[in-house]
């Protein structure tokens, strides 16, 4: 399984990391499961974090913006295919936080450092498992240029 | 009446593949049940041991969230949408 990104989609998404700094940012990718088990990315949605209470290591999407999101994904005959956060000075690598909270299986989740306001990695893991053995696995990702 | 469920991704392989699934119901409960009648294997993925819905499960009815209105029995006409939205969260 690998997450296919356009670069100014890509781009978005750390940006987002960079300006929400200090504190986490976080979105939805949404976009088409092909046949081959390859997600590919078509639309990239910057959410609020709700965490307001700690968001400096902490993110939560609303989810009622989740709803809306899904319902017009559908709309256009979409799916949601995952979701990007970031780690404001912190490596790009899932915590046990991240895991225990995380729900959508098969769904990406991308995570990009931000060193003193820079993003500097990117890496998606995709979840595997039910709830009682979920774990993350790492996915390339795959970015096309324009 | 026939109530449209959105299935979010990670729940349409216990559900017939299905991202939209009809069922006849007129509240929240019975339209979830119906659900899980149909597609037994969603059952642990809604509703924990002692049949509430898990905790990171959200259903919606159109924007509004359940736990806000009358929770099952919330009353549910055909021009509404039910939607199942597990939770997105983490941090370091």
């Amino acid at each position: 399984m690998a997450l296919r990104i356009p670069r100014t989609l890509y781009e978005q998404l750390r940006r987002h990391g960079e300006h929400t700094y200090p504190y986490e940012c976080c979105g939805v990718l949404v976009g088409q499961f092909n046949e081959s088990d390859l997600k590919v990315v078509t639309a990239v949605s910057p959410c609020g974090n709700t965490r307001t209470d700690s968001p400096e290591n902490r993110y939560h999407i609303s989810p009622a913006e989740l709803v809306r999101i899904q319902r017009d994904a559908a709309l256009a005959g979409n799916d949601i295919l995952g979701f990007y956060h970031s780690h404001p000075d912190h490596p790009a690598q899932w915590s046990a936080t991240d895991l225990a909270e995380a729900h959508w299986t098969a769904c990406s989740y991308v995570i990009t450092s931000v060193e003193q306001g820079a993003a500097v990695l990117t890496h998606s893991f995709v979840l595997v498992g039910e709830e009682n053995d979920k774990r993350f696995d790492d996915e390339a990702i795959e970015i096309t240029e324009p | 009446m026939s109530i449209e469920i959105l299935i979010p991704t990670p729940l349409r392989s216990f559900a017939g593949k299905h991202s939209v699934v009809e069922v006849e119901a007129s509240t929240v409960g019975e339209a979830l049940n119906s659900l899980t009648t149909q597609y037994p294997d969603l059952l642990k993925h809604l509703f924990s041991e002692d049949g509430k819905l898990r905790s990171f499960v959200n259903v919606y009815v159109n924007d509004e969230d359940i736990r806000y209105l009358s929770k099952d029995a919330t009353p549910i006409k055909n021009t509404d949408t039910l939607a199942i939205v597990p939770s997105v969260a983490g941090g370091l």
